[in-house]
This record gives C-alpha cells, sequence and structure tokens, in this order.
C-alpha cells in the first residue's frame, strides 16, 4: 500500500462527507478546514467513516493529526496497513 | 423485531433523523400512521391532478457551497448534492398591508431598498435589526427572551413596518399567538429574509422520493399504516413502541415527531391541554387555466393584512381571513413550467369550530371560508376566478386527521424542547416541538437530534458540538 493508495481512500471519505466540494485539489499540505467548509461534525462524519470501512477508531485526542490531508495519510497509513481499500460511493 | 432506533413519523424530520442514522449502519425503521409520508408536507391526487400539501416554499434558500448556510450544512450532513434538489429560486415575494407594499427577493438588498422607499427615517435601524440577526446563535443556554414584538420596537419607529417584518415570520412559524419569541424570530428572518425562498423542481415529491429511495438505498425501512399505539418505558427508559396492530418493535432508541403534548400521551404521561398549540389555517387551492403571472400576479409567496395592525391567533369564527398568504408555486423559476396555474390562500382557522360540524355543514363551510379568504385578497390580486378550473379546500380537521397533531396545530406546541428531552431517557422529540420549523428546519431537527444522541455516542464522545 503507497502513500498515494491511502491518500485516494481518505479523499473519498471526505467526499463522501461533503459531496459538494472540489476534492481533487486539496493542497496536502494546507488545514483542511482553509480549504473546505468542514466543520467539527463532518471531522466526526470522517471518523466514523474510517470506522465503518476499515476498523479503524480515532480516538478524540488524535483529531488534532487530522487537520491536514498529508496529516491524515502519516496518520492512518500504518492503522490501514494490510486493510483492503476501496473506495466508498456516495450513499 | 428489534432496531437501533425507532422513528415515529414520516414527515420531513423522521426522514431526516433516519436517513442520517442509516448513513451509519444503524438498523431504523420509520413508521408512519398514514398510508402516505411527508406529514404536513405531504401530497396528494385528486380529481386527476398532484396537489402539494404545505410546500409554498423551501425557505433558508443559499447557493451551491455557500459556507456555513443552513441548507448546506444540511445537505452535507445527508450527503445530498445540491444539484439533486433542483431548487429554482423565486423571482419576487411580497408583504401586503393597506396602502404599504413591500417586496423581497433572495438579494436581501432589495428588501433593504424596498424599506428605505417606504420608510426613509428606518434604513438605518432596519440595517442593525439585520445585522443583530446575522450575528444571533442559537444558543439552548440562552436566558428566554420571549418577544420578537419587543427586539423590534428596538430597532424600529415605525409600528407599520413592524408588523410588516413581523407578519411573515409569525405565518412561517410562530406556535404563538400575536408574537414569537426572539430565538425563533432570528432563525425565521434569516431563513425568510436574508437567505431566501425557492421551490424545488416537481414539488414536493422530487424531494420525498430522494429522501425515501436514499432511506431504502441504505437499508432502512420505512412502514406505512403503522401507526404507534404507545411507547413502551421500563424504569423511565423507553425499549421499543407497540403498533396499532399489536405488534411490538424493540430499539434503544425512540425518535418521535408526533409532537410534544401527543408524544407524551404515547408514553402514557399526561400534558396539560393547554400546551396543545392553537395555531392552524385552512387553506384553499384554485387551479387556473393561466399561470398567475398571466394575469398579472408575479408575486411567488406573498403575506398579506387587509389592516394594518395584523392578526395572528386563532378565530372565534371558523376562520379569520384579514391575514394569510397568498401562494404561487408557477412564480418560482423551473426548468419547466406547471402545466396549470395554481393560487393558494392561508387564512387561519380555529380547530374545534370545525370539528363541530357535520358532513353537510363542513362542505358549505368550507366553500364560505374560500369565499370569505378570496374577498380579504381582492385589493391584492387581479381577479383570478373567472380562470378557476378546478378548487380544493383543506381545513384543520383535514390536517389533524392525516397528520395526528393535536388541535391540528401546524407549528405545534408553543413549549419547546431543544434538546429533544422528553424526561423518559430513550424517547426523543424531533420536528416542530423540538423547535425547528418548517420543511428545512425539520430536517435540520431530525439531523441533530440524531448526532446528538445517537451518533455522537457511538463515536464515543460525550459533548455533541454546537451545530
Ligand atoms: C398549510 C401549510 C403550509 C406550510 N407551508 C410551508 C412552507 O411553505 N415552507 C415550509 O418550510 N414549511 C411549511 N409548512 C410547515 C412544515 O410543513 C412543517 O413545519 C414541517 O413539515 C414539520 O415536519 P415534522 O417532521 O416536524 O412534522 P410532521 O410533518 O407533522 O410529521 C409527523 C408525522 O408523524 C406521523 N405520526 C403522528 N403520530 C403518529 C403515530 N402515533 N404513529 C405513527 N406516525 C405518527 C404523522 O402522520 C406525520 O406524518 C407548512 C405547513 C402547512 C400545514
Amino acid at each position: 500500500m503507497t502513500e498515494e493508495d491511502v491518500t485516494l481512500a481518505v479523499k473519498d471519505i471526505i467526499q463522501t462527507v461533503a459531496p459538494d466540494e472540489d476534492v481533487a485539489s486539496l493542497d496536502p499540505s494546507k488545514r483542511l478546514r482553509e480549504q473546505i467548509d468542514l466543520d467539527s461534525m463532518d471531522f466526526l462524519d470522517i471518523v466514523m467513516e474510517l470506522r465503518k470501512l476499515y476498523g479503524v477508531q480515532v480516538p478524540e485526542e488524535d483529531y488534532k493529526e487530522l487537520a491536514t490531508l498529508a496529516g491524515c495519510v502519516r496518520y492512518l497509513h500504518p492503522k490501514l496497513a494490510g486493510k483492503t481499500l476501496h473506495c466508498a460511493t456516495s450513499v | 423485531m428489534k432496531y437501533d432506533a425507532i422513528v415515529i413519523g414520516a414527515g420531513m424530520s423522521g426522514l431526516a433523523a433516519a436517513l442520517r442514522l442509516s448513513q451509519h449502519d444503524q438498523r431504523v425503521v420509520v413508521l408512519e400512521k398514514h398510508e402516505l409520508w411527508g406529514g404536513l408536507n405531504s401530497f396528494y391526487t385528486l380529481g386527476g391532478r398532484p396537489f402539494d400539501v404545505g410546500l409554498h416554499a423551501l425557505t433558508n434558500y443559499a447557493p451551491p457551497g455557500k459556507k456555513g448556510a443552513p441548507l448546506t450544512r444540511l445537505l452535507r450532513w445527508l450527503r445530498i448534492k445540491h444539484e439533486e434538489l433542483r431548487l429554482g429560486e423565486h423571482a419576487l415575494s411580497e408583504i401586503l398591508f393597506p396602502g404599504a407594499r413591500l417586496e423581497f427577493t433572495n438579494d436581501f438588498a432589495r428588501l433593504e431598498s424596498e424599506v428605505e422607499r417606504l420608510f426613509p427615517s428606518e434604513r438605518a435601524g432596519f440595517a442593525a435589526l439585520a445585522e443583530w440577526v446575522r450575528a444571533f446563535e442559537v444558543r439552548e443556554d440562552a436566558p428566554p427572551a420571549p418577544s420578537a414584538r419587543a427586539l423590534l420596537a428596538e430597532h424600529l419607529r415605525e409600528p407599520l413596518l413592524c408588523e410588516m417584518i413581523l407578519l411573515p415570520v409569525l405565518m412561517y412559524g410562530s406556535a404563538r399567538e400575536d408574537d414569537v419569541d426572539v430565538q425563533t424570530f432570528a432563525i425565521l428572518f434569516r431563513a425568510l429574509f436574508l437567505d431566501g425562498l425557492s421551490r424545488p423542481e416537481g414539488g414536493i415529491r422530487s424531494l420525498l422520493n430522494l429522501l425515501v429511495k436514499r432511506l431504502k438505498q441504505n437499508g432502512a425501512e420505512l412502514r406505512t399504516r403503522a401507526g404507534v399505539k404507545r411507547v413502551l418505558v421500563r424504569a423511565g427508559r423507553a425499549h421499543g413502541v407497540e403498533l396499532e396492530s399489536g405488534e411490538v418493535l424493540e430499539a434503544p432508541v425512540v425518535f418521535s415527531s408526533a409532537g410534544w403534548v401527543e408524544t407524551m400521551a404515547l408514553a402514557g404521561e399526561h400534558v396539560p391541554r393547554a400546551e396543545v398549540g392553537r395555531l392552524s389555517f385552512v387553506e384553499s387551492i384554485w387551479v387556473l387555466d393561466c399561470a398567475p403571472a398571466e394575469l398579472g400576479h408575479r408575486a411567488a409567496t406573498g403575506f398579506y393584512s387587509t389592516v394594518p395592525h395584523a392578526r395572528y391567533r386563532r378565530p372565534d369564527g371558523l376562520v379569520d381571513a384579514h391575514s394569510g398568504v397568498i401562494s404561487s408555486p408557477n412564480n418560482f423559476r423551473a426548468e419547466k413550467p406547471l402545466k396549470e396555474g395554481i393560487l393558494r390562500i392561508s387564512v387561519l382557522a380555529n380547530h374545534a369550530r370545525w370539528k363541530a360540524l357535520d358532513g353537510a355543514q363542513y362542505a358549505e363551510a368550507k366553500q364560505r371560508a374560500s369565499e370569505e379568504a378570496a374577498a380579504a385578497v381582492r385589493t391584492y390580486l387581479p381577479e383570478w376566478r373567472g380562470h378557476a378550473v378546478f378548487q380544493d379546500i383543506y381545513t384543520p380537521a383535514t390536517i389533524e386527521r392525516f397528520t395526528s397533531h393535536a388541535g391540528g396545530a401546524v407549528y405545534g406546541s408553543p413549549k419547546k424542547h431543544l434538546d429533544g428531552g422528553t424526561g423518559i431517557a430513550g424517547l426523543y422529540l424531533i420536528g416542530s416541538d423540538q423547535g425547528y420549523l418548517g420543511i428545512v428546519g425539520a430536517m435540520i431537527s431530525g439531523v441533530a437530534m440524531a448526532n446528538r444522541h445517537v451518533l455522537m455516542k457511538l463515536a464515543g464522545r460525550a459533548e455533541a458540538p454546537v451545530s
């Protein structure tokens, strides 16, 4: 599994949670909240999707690791190791 | 059968709550007493024509992607794309009082300039009022501020302007007579004037179809003709419901859109009758052989009063046509124009009076009520009745029959429960009596309560972030 794969999987989840946003052109190093309209409930949705799709639990104290796309990838890469990444459909 | 959550009522709030829960793999069932879904925003066919109940306009219009707008948040939560709603904005709506008319559109500057035109000295006061509303945040722990009239009087000097701004707000969502609390005022002022009005192409059916289709895709169940007879409570905690058929369904969480008084009755608790809402409507619908615009009527929505001091209270008689709402769905932008012209007038009505009538009296009273409404708006509308090809009228009795809301109350009980709590663990209110009104409001209510009472707990967080 490459970083590229994890990036795609994360983007896919963000797109699921925020269908109207342009996720493809996100800058990995900038804060997600500065680029697209995400509030704390949306972060919760992202966390819930991770749990649903990959069985990954993100404790509340780790939410800060998910602030940027690059941060998400760094944090999730080891947790997703060995799992089959799939693209969620929008509903 | 065991579920993760049971939702009572397939109105806007119930469908939205269930959709939200089903996205997170919760096993959900929506139980609806009536044979159709939609509740106060349902649909029916009569004389081969499709009709919408409720829907005059979707409030809270926001263009795609508008940050922080309630509609944007709602669509996000329900994972619906803006384009799927196919919203057509109104070109124009109006507030009509004797000798004074204000126009508004989805561009707030238009209303500001109208206010300035009619009331030149009120320009700054009105701008300050709008600024106050923009800065307002809904807070559960806010001290009670019961009177929007008092708020208006703080900002504006002209009593007529206060009346003209208050009337649409009352008509679109006050459960109280002649006034509304400041919080609801702020929500509705924003919904109507700062955000604005639109209509989904195809009317309420398209929105409902979308919600129901998604629900089913997510594996949630929607059962119609499944009236709930009792909410089952053991040791102060809800654990399921019993249907009118006697069938028992179990779930640790029950959401109810039946209303505060109604829900407590289902749970075997007594609530004073005084908490039943008093406000209901008679609506007359005329189908025309031409579009209202061809007759010169271009407003999508009109809030009217025939007297300078608008009335918003339960009338002593069957109806009070001194004030009301005129609605013309043709006057929203649409890709495909409606086949026929439609004009609807809603006026306040007294539920008990309508219930006391027998069959023949009832039919005659409906006709009389619609004559009264038509006569009241005579000065505000071009002559249209010569173009009518079909008519339907519904009353508080109709509303009660199809939504089971006590007293046919359209905006629920004056008592609201912002945290959804009922005093019974696991039983939560959604919809009007939780505190959010209208179509968008009811959906937000369903989602917010699903977030707060189920999803937050699943995610292992004790405190719900403020939505
Ligand atoms: C004439 C009219 C015009 C309106 N115009 C507009 C408008 O233009 N714009 C706007 O935004 N809003 C409008 N509204 C208001 C809007 O319709 C409501 O605020 C909103 O639909 C409320 O949704 P809800 O889910 O809270 O309740 P409801 O829609 O009432 O849903 C409750 C559901 O619960 C069901 N139920 C009740 N008891 C039981 C039981 N024991 N078992 C099973 N099911 C049960 C009912 O049958 C109903 O389907 C209008 C309403 C009316 C009547």
